[in-house]
């Protein structure tokens, strides 16, 4: 084990986890309906595979991950789909979300399930990062980022250090801790079959010095499994050492680099929960359908860890803790530090929610924040090397320009400046503002991008309509003109009714001219004869005149 | 003396040369600052600001013939940006133009559609479906709400809603104590 460092800033705060810790973790009973989130994790939100009115059985998947960085979602427990609709979902923004509401029919009837177990060590990295994709697994040590994605082609990124992150350094939260201290065995099973994916060289379960018995417990764990390849390191306690890259300082001494993933310098961070969650997919074929929360806080009666199914309500939780006290103001999903304000606690168990903590109504009085004074408190402990100074001035005159060049997008909102600062500045409120502005402007610029694509295409689109239908008109006038220059060289057109015509006056020509010739056998003919000749000739002279025909004929 | 007049001659020659030959190397096609005007406008191609398209108003601010405050999509935002690139004041929007509104989507009423494909001609980024006498339907991801389609539309099926927000695209707002936020 190597010597262990420190990083810079970072505070030192009042844990109060033992309030939580000295029950064992109960299990919440079967909600009568549970409402399912299909949006739980970083990413995309995957496609619901169910109706309303199916029968679904416990694990069963009921939305299937729609990306690389999506996460399939189970039926917690066995019942019939009863809705597919927008919900309110635990998330800062208070807006409803998709939801599948299960009516549990109290079978809890698990579905046929398939463990690989032991024999996971014959499988390959894509095999298991298929099992581990199936179970729907996301970081649950807050950021809910698809396992499987954080894995991938982990297997040619030659991981050196394997570090799996117990440090749960936010106050109030102890739902690791219980785990580490009750399931040290799942948590160690499960880190072996990720030292197994990654191959790693070193792998350490990093604890803070302020939780005894968990480490107690993985150690002894460790010796009974007979395993020497995984190493307990304890670290001190310093809020926030639970942050991935502080951890990786404290442990590693190495630095990930702004921009960069922990993998870029041969190291992966997963959480004990992730672990055991690893374990329970690969050893049960169990999806997560449930999660340790921890129910604590000064305003309710006992606080505790529970097992509670994904879906369950807030509400079933608290009242199994006892119930609220009667000075309580507010639930926080989440730390003191880094959760955020419930509004209501009819909301679901998600797999994010590591922690409900109640507030008394002293506790929400904040104290009305005064301008800064430029004491600069908040970049002595601020934990990523930032200027939080700077970067709320900038974020709050919206000059987002300036606060990216001084690296927002690496502050991870720990709440470390905000906590200290003697003027109560909200200060991680301004970067989440900024930072969810910039997203908001990014996305913005995608959208115009190609609705000015879209645009330019309709123009030359038109243009080229345009040059078309021109084109084929002088085509057409130019084959017009062509033909009637043709018509015009040869002598007489080969028109057959003008031909026609003619023939016909030509024959009556013709006819005229054969009326004109001296009638024949003239010669000795009688007075009559030729009296009767001289009347013919003159009818046929009447003929001529048409007008007069029929009087002659009288 | 004249050792140095052949050297200085030889040396502007050379120079000369050289810009020459870079001017007609490394000649830039089409204008660059209408470009980067263009690429900051939101591209909604609506004509609130009186030019027929956001490409056009580019050029016309790139000309000096407009100010950068007559468009209402982009906002506050936008001039903010254009005022950044230009190295001009920050002016405010003028009104005459419109107001700064919330994104909006059109959606057609698609009982009363008479499939006449008037708004399809309108539509600046094809983002209406329908073929005539077929019900026509709006694209809603390409949709820029430019509101172009209303005026032709002989049975006034068509609505502009606001876009709603999700949990995906919601925001966190400005702290409310607003007052110990520093100018600018």
């Amino acid at each position: 084990m190597q010597q262990l460092s420190t990083f810079k800033g970072g505070l030192k705060l009042d844990g109060h986890k033992k309030m939580s810790t000295s029950a064992a973790i109960s299990k919440i009973p079967l909600a009568e309906k549970l409402v399912i989130p299909v949006q739980q994790h970083i990413g995309l939100e995957p496609d619901i595979i169910v109706n309303v009115g199916d029968k679904v059985l416990k694990g069963q998947l009921i939305a299937k991950a729609s990306a690389d960085i999506s996460a399939n979602i189970h039926a917690s427990s066995s019942g019939t789909v009863i809705a597919i609709d927008k919900q309110d979902v635990p998330h800062p923004s208070a807006l409803p979300a998709t939801c599948i509401t299960i009516e549990t029919d109290g079978k809890d009837q698990w579905i046929e399930r398939q463990p690989v177990k032991d024999d996971y060590k014959n499988k390959t990295c894509v095999e298991l990062l298929t099992i581990i994709r199936e179970a729907g697994i996301v970081g649950l040590g807050g950021a809910t980022f698809p396992t499987s994605a954080k894995l991938q082609g982990c297997d040619q990124k030659h991981i050196e250090t394997l570090i799996i992150n117990g440090a749960e350094c936010e106050p109030y939260i102890s739902c690791d801790d219980k785990l580490m201290q009750e399931r040290a065995d799942e948590v160690i099973l499960g880190t072996q079959v990720l030292q197994h994916l990654l191959s790693s060289k070193q792998t350490v379960i990093a604890v803070e010095d302020n939780k005894p018995e968990a480490i107690a417990s993985l150690n002894s764990s460790l010796s009974k499994l007979g395993i020497n390849n995984i190493d307990v390191a304890v670290i001190p306690t310093r809020y926030p050492t639970g942050g991935e890259k502080q951890l990786i300082k404290v442990i590693t001494n190495k630095e990930v680099p702004t921009k960069g993933r922990p993998a870029d310098i041969g190291i992966l961070c997963q959480n004990v929960a992730t672990a055991s969650s690893i374990y329970r997919a690969v050893y049960h074929d169990e999806p997560i359908i449930s999660r340790l929360v921890t129910v604590t806080g000064e305003a309710v009666n006992n606080p505790e860890n529970v097992e509670a199914l994904i879906g369950t309500p807030m509400s079933t939780l608290i009242e199994q803790c006892g119930g609220y006290k009667n000075n309580v103001g507010g639930l926080i999903m989440g730390g003191p530090m880094m959760g955020f304000a419930l509004p209501s606690d009819e909301l679901p168990i998600t797999k994010a929610c590591n922690c409900l903590l109640t507030q008394t109504t002293e506790q929400l009085q904040l104290p009305s924040s005064k301008a800064c004074i430029r004491c600069g408190e908040c970049a002595e402990v601020c934990p990523a090397n930032l200027l939080p100074q700077q970067l709320y001035w900038y974020s709050s005159s919206k000059n987002f320009d300036r606060a990216q060049d001084l690296h927002l997008f690496d502050c991870i909102e720990c709440g470390c400046c905000s906590y200290v600062c003697p003027s109560h500045i909200p200060l991680v409120q301004y970067y989440r503002f900024a930072k969810t502005e910039i997203w908001a402007q990014e996305k913005d610029k995608a959208k115009s991008d190609i609705a000015r694509q879209r645009h330019e295409f309709r123009e030359a689109r038109i243009a080229r309509e345009k040059a078309e239908r021109e084109e084929k008109l002088r085509q057409k006038k130019e084959i017009l003109a062509k033909k009637k220059a043709a018509e015009a060289g040869k002598a007489d057109p080969v028109d057959p009714k003008k031909a026609a015509i003619e023939a016909a006056l030509a024959r009556v020509k013709a006819k005229k001219q054969a009326s004109d010739v001296e009638p024949k056998n003239t010669d000795n003919l009688t007075e009559q004869q030729l009296e009767k000749i001289r009347q013919a000739d003159a009818r046929r002279k009447q003929a001529d005149k048409p007008a007069t025909t029929e009087d002659d004929k009288k | 003396m004249l050792t140095a007049l052949i050297i200085l001659a030889v040396l502007a020659a050379i120079f000369g040369l050289i810009l020459g030959y870079s001017a007609i190397r490394f000649k830039v096609e089409g204008d660059p600052i209408v470009d980067q005007i263009d690429a900051l406008l939101p591209q909604t191609q609506c004509g609130q600001c009186t030019y027929p398209g956001c490409r056009p108003y580019a050029q016309a601010i790139a000309n000096g013939e407009a100010p950068i405050n007559q468009c209402p999509p982009g906002g506050e935002t936008t001039i903010l940006q254009l005022a950044d690139l230009l190295g001009v004041e920050a002016l405010e929007l003028n009104p005459e133009h419109g107001e700064e509104s919330v994104a909006t989507v059109a959606v057609i009423d698609e009982d009363n559609c008479i499939g006449c494909t008037l708004c399809i001609q309108a539509c600046p980024v094809d983002a209406i479906f329908g073929a005539a006498k077929q019900m026509h339907t709006i694209i809603a991801d390409e949709c820029t709400g430019c509101d172009l389609c209303l005026p032709p539309c002989p049975v006034d099926c068509i609505d502009m809603v606001p876009v709603k927000t999700e949990t995906s695209s919601w925001k966190w707002s400005l702290p409310d104590n607003n007052k110990t936020a520093p100018k600018a």
